[in-house]
């Protein structure tokens, strides 16, 4: 039987509320979740609402999450007047609209690469996209949001089916929920054929794989979010049934 | 990782969204709609051979609290076994652990839509009388709908009118129902997590003390309201109070009066079925009818041709309503003088 939170994340540790800890552990540990997962939109609403290049956007990613540990930048956050991630855009528009701020990146050298991000495969999202319309640049920062969190589930799904050695429910996950969607699905019983499934364990298998996509989608979107309510309307918008 | 394009992430929102069914009599059959709690999907029963919808909390609830709500809900559907609310069949968790139940999968439109395809006011009458029918049932039982629009009231095949989404009904004291004291229970605090002074409701067709967020002041009256705001809806095509900001409308509810409908066909309109929704929307609960059946009593009269408690006629409309409610005696009677006149004038021939 589910316990009583069911399919909800029932861990309490957040990302946001842990930048703010007095243990340099904690902090780094904090800021390392957010940057997983807000490196990917930063980087393309620099590349794209700003208009810089790929080595200038590199290094003002860079650059921003280096400034937002050293600055405290997240630390005036407050739960009740916004979502994290419009904070965190209007902390980002702020910094790359100080000049100052980017003279002294140039003085510390730009082009440094800090953080391990791939930048690279990140310009080819850029490049293979659609270029967004000027006026929805600010709904596009919470679209590329939303996708960074999907592939951020993703990577943690294939984790736990390699570590518990449910490499078949990957398998069906992948092949049924991660393909083209306009495509045509095989049905349980090609899918399963393979992999010596029936089309009722296909069923089970996928139900599984998804009931857990869905338990790591949400436990990273609270990892990111400081209080309940916050994590109640992110949620809402990260599964399309809200508005932004 | 290959990144994830704008389709595949639509996709992944709904599989994210799915319930899980496996281990249960039912099985997905597709997407109904989907709301700020839960979602709602058509699924079969197999152990019935029929289609049913089944409402899933979607959003995350990590209290429980949601889960009770939607609990709480179908328990007020248990409750309510009338022709023009939704049965619920079935509640519980599903084996992901989130809360659901099961009620007859409506086939119909809203009637908003409904509406729009064009209706005889005396249909649009007798179709509201039911959903008063079915309001006035639920407050006998102690529930509160709070939540009552065209949006959430379909309109089966037949004509058929029934009562949805009653997921932030509330229940009022037995006590306080025999008083007509019109105040929830909220000792056991708000299921959803707000607190009393919370604003529940859709605002277009919200009563002034919901407005202001009075939850003290909410009771079988503030339904009345509701229905009379749709009743205005039926009348005119559109709510007492709209606009693209939900603010501004809250304020205008809480503040003003509503305009008289004006048919949207033209004309001025019955003044006597104006009254009647004006009366059901009055900013004072006290001056509003004192329930659904007795609105419903009055739009009866109405459509009798009998004068309402709503509206003080004048002796130039009672004349004409008299005439009117007696329009083929009348007709009878005029053709007969007329031909009384003709005789006597050939006779003066």
């Amino acid at each position: 039987m589910p316990d009583k939170a069911g399919p909800f994340p029932t861990t309490r540790w957040s990302a946001v509320e842990g930048t703010r800890s007095a243990d340099p552990a904690e902090r780094e540990r904090s800021y390392a979740a957010l940057v997983a997962a807000y490196w990917k939109p930063v980087f393309k609403h620099i590349r794209l609402r700003w208009g810089k290049d790929f080595a200038g956007a590199q290094d003002l990613t860079q650059e921003f999450f280096l400034r937002a540990m050293e600055k405290d930048f997240f630390a005036p956050y407050d739960p009740a007047r916004a979502r994290f991630r419009t904070f965190l855009r209007t902390c980002l528009d702020g910094f790359l609209a100080n000049e100052d701020k980017a003279a002294r990146r140039l003085k510390r050298g730009g082009g440094v690469t800090i953080l391990p991000l791939e930048f690279e495969a990140v310009e080819g999202e850029i490049a293979a996209a659609a270029v967004p319309d000027p006026a929805t640049l600010d709904r596009h920062f919470d679209a590329e949001w939303a996708r960074s969190l999907f592939e951020l589930a993703i990577a943690a799904l294939r984790r736990e089916c390699e570590a518990n050695g449910r490499l078949a429910h990957l398998q069906l996950f992948e092949r049924f929920d991660l393909g083209d969607p306009a495509g045509d699905r095989p049905s349980y019983a090609e899918m399963g054929a393979p992999l010596g499934l029936t089309a009722a364990q296909v069923t089970g298998h996928l139900a599984l794989a998804r009931r857990e996509f869905r338990r790591l989608l949400l436990e990273t979107l609270r990892s990111i979010t400081a209080s309940d309510e916050e994590f109640r309307k992110e949620a809402r918008f990260l599964l399309g049934t809200d508005p932004p | 990782m290959r990144p994830l394009d704008d389709r595949q992430v639509r996709h992944l929102q709904d599989v994210a969204d799915l319930p899980d069914l496996t281990g249960t009599r039912y099985e997905m059959t597709g997407r109904l709609a989907r709301g700020g709690m839960g979602t709602v999907y058509a699924v079969r029963d197999t152990v019935l051979g029929r289609e049913v919808a089944l409402k899933v909390l979607s959003a995350p609830d990590p209290e429980g609290a949601l889960a009770a709500r939607l609990a709480e809900e179908a328990r007020h559907l248990a409750r309510l076994q009338h022709p023009n609310i939704v049965p619920v069949h079935d509640a519980g968790r599903l084996p992901d652990g989130r809360a659901f139940y099961v009620m007859t999968l409506v086939r119909g439109e809203r009637l908003d839509a409904w509406r729009a395809a064009g209706r005889s006011l005396s249909a649009m009458l007798r179709l509201f009388q039911r959903v008063c029918g079915a309001v006035a049932f639920a407050h006998a039982r102690g529930v509160i709908h709070r939540d009552l629009k065209p949006e959430n009231i379909m309109v089966g095949p037949f004509g058929e009118a029934l009562v949805m989404d009653w997921g932030v009904a509330k229940r009022v004291q037995q006590s306080e129902r025999d008083a007509e004291a019109a105040t929830l229970d909220l000792s056991a605090g708000e299921p959803d997590g707000t607190l009393p002074g919370a604003i529940v409701g859709t605002p277009s067709y919200m009563a002034p003390e919901q407005a202001r967020g009075d939850t003290a002041s909410i009771g079988p009256r503030t339904d009345v309201y509701a229905l009379g705001a749709i009743l205005y809806f039926l009348i005119c095509g559109r709510p007492p109070f709209d606009g693209p900001d939900p603010r501004a409308i809250l304020r205008r509810v809480a503040e003003q009066t509503p305009p008289p409908p004006r048919p949207d066909g033209g004309g001025r309109g019955s003044r006597a079925l104006t009254s009647i929704a004006l009366k059901a929307m009055a900013r004072d609960p006290a001056a509003r009818y004192a329930s659904a059946q007795e609105m419903s009593d009055d739009i009866e009269r109405f459509l009798d041709g009998r004068p309402t408690e709503a509206h003080r006629e004048g002796l130039a409309e009672r004349t004409l309503r008299v005439l009117e409610k007696n329009r083929a005696l009348v007709m009878l009677l005029a053709a007969y003088l007329l031909m009384r006149v003709m005789v006597l004038a050939l006779a003066g021939f």
